[in-house]
């Protein structure tokens, strides 16, 4: 046990010193958030302006849904992006000939994940108050269960995702960017689940995300959670956790067995 | 001979290895052993199976057919036993390039669990001359100096086994004779079992106890230096490598 959480701590070191010594590095945790807050943040504002006053919350809903929205992308790209790392620098051979496990190699991962995502609530928070006097406090308690389940579940896609650049290398980088995407629009993140034709529904169902975001629209509504949807989200992201965890495996047996990881990096 | 004295005896083991890529054969029924204390060099042209033996051993790959078995045991099956013992540097794998030396080495001690870590760091980094850089990017050192720090690497556990692929082919003459003299002087202290690739004959002719020639996956040759000149009656290892490149199927 001593052995595993030195190795976590060591991986986590690993993905720390990502940022010594390098601006770009640093800014690049924050740009893509700031920028999505103030575009969405800016557009709201207009919309408000032009529409009926029965329309003043949309500030809140649509702020609240960029920020949930992107904590639940950065939480994917926490896992996925680091392992990228290693095989841009040429050193995933070198971890996975090491006594690391995966599951070490993943804890590192999303502990290094709640340190940027961290970093980018409390910069968002800030400046959500500073431009659009929206507070992220607003929703209390019921903050933490709701972004609990969106790390879950931008972890178990994280692990997915993995899975994809183990098995494809560098040729599924484009698929690492556009996953979190391809759920998106079933999430109920900007709408609520209604909206949707109804045989799309049932997608929408199926994600922990929609639950998650049904939610902060409940408490932003009433001032209340369900927990009915938050235990829905959850065990819905066991499941998830579970499928991710046994489609890496999977996916490295194959790439053991088709030579990929042997060319990981140099493909 | 009985299982148990076989493991004592051989560290690695290959017995009619096969690995069959997209219908094309990377190795057709190569078998070797390697004992303990061995330095024996894998040699073969480019795209011979080298790699794709080394990639087996290291539990990377798994076979088409045949066993392999590494301090007796199979390297997919009981991978997190054998790893610690083990170690690998090749002139195409990195560390990163934006950790500084000393945290890289830090890095991989604690993924080795060595013990006092920070003396074994500073004395590899003597040893291979390039303590001056141990404050230095890895991305910023020549890339003499970054194998140097990955054989660096390659050492820290203190492996029972190592797998140095091309460990000079970034070298200048001056630094891959310190290399090979570090290996041969580690190597001996220690009894460290080495499988060496190199495409420098001159260097295997050096290092390696003996070697064996491979070609398109198939075993060619095998010997001392000296059994392998006179089986093909030649002056140097290189002229061997030569034949064996051009020719393929001589023996067979």
């Amino acid at each position: 046990m001593r052995a595993s959480l030195n190795r976590i701590y060591a991986m986590f070191l690993r993905y720390l010193y990502l940022h010594q010594r390098s601006l770009p590095r640093n800014l690049e945790i924050i740009f893509w958030p700031v920028m999505d807050l103030l575009v969405w943040g800016f557009v709201t504002l207009y919309l408000q302006k032009i529409t009926s006053s029965a329309a003043g919350g949309i500030v809140v809903f649509l702020i609240g849904a960029m920020i949930f929205w992107d904590i639940l992308y950065r939480a994917q790209q926490t896992i996925s992006i680091p392992f990228m790392e290693d095989q841009w620098a040429r050193n995933t051979l070198n971890l996975l000939i090491s006594p690391l496990r995966f599951w070490e190699w993943m804890t590192a991962m999303i502990c290094y994940g709640i340190v940027k995502i961290t970093v980018i609530i409390m910069v968002l928070a800030v400046l959500a108050w500073q431009f659009y006097h929206y507070s992220i406090g607003s929703l209390g308690f019921s903050f933490l269960p709701l972004v609990a389940n969106l790390l879950l579940f931008g972890w178990a896609l994280g692990i997915f995702t993995t899975g994809l650049l183990l098995f494809w290398g560098h040729t599924a980088e484009a698929l690492i960017w556009g996953i979190p995407f391809l759920i998106q629009p079933f999430s109920a993140v900007f709408y609520p689940m209604s909206v949707l034709p109804a045989w799309l529904q049932p997608v929408s169902r199926i994600l922990p995300s929609t639950y998650v975001f049904e939610g902060m629209r409940g408490v932003i509504q009433n001032g209340t959670l369900d927990p009915a949807l938050v235990w829905s989200a959850f065990g819905l992201n066991l499941v998830y956790l579970c499928l991710a965890g046994f489609s890496l495996r999977r996916m490295l047996v194959k790439a053991r067995q088709a030579g990929r990881l042997s060319r990981l990096g140099s493909d | 001979m009985n299982h148990e004295q076989r493991t004592m005896n051989y560290i690695i083991e290959l017995q009619e290895l096969c690995k069959r890529y997209n219908g094309t054969d990377a190795l057709k029924n190569l078998s070797f052993q390697l004992k303990k204390g061995e330095i024996l060099g894998l040699l073969g042209p480019n795209g011979a199976g080298k790699t794709t033996a080394i990639h087996i051993i290291l539990g990377l790959l798994t076979p088409t057919s045949g066993e392999v078995k590494v301090f007796g045991l199979s390297p997919v099956e009981h991978r997190f036993q054998l790893l610690p013992r083990l170690n690998f540097s090749s002139a195409y794998v990195n560390l990163p390039y934006n950790l500084t030396a000393i945290q890289n080495l830090e890095l991989y001690a604690r993924l080795y669990n060595v013990k006092e870590a920070g003396r074994k760091i500073k004395e590899l980094l003597e040893i291979f001359q390039i303590s001056h850089l141990g404050r230095r990017r890895a991305g910023f050192l020549s890339s003499g100096e970054q194998t140097r720090l990955n054989l660096c690497k390659a050492f820290l556990n203190d492996p029972e086994l190592l797998l140095l692929d091309e460990p000079t082919a970034s070298l200048d003459p001056d630094m891959a004779d310190l290399v090979r003299k570090v290996i041969q002087k580690v190597q001996k202290e220690r009894g460290i079992t080495i499988l060496y690739t190199s495409h420098n004959m001159a260097e295997v002719e050096m290092v390696c106890d003996r070697v064996l020639f491979i070609h398109r996956g198939e075993k060619k040759a095998e010997g001392t230096t000296k059994e392998v000149l006179e089986q093909f009656k030649t002056q140097n290892l290189e002229q061997v490598f030569i034949r064996i490149a051009r020719s393929g199927d001589l023996l067979g």
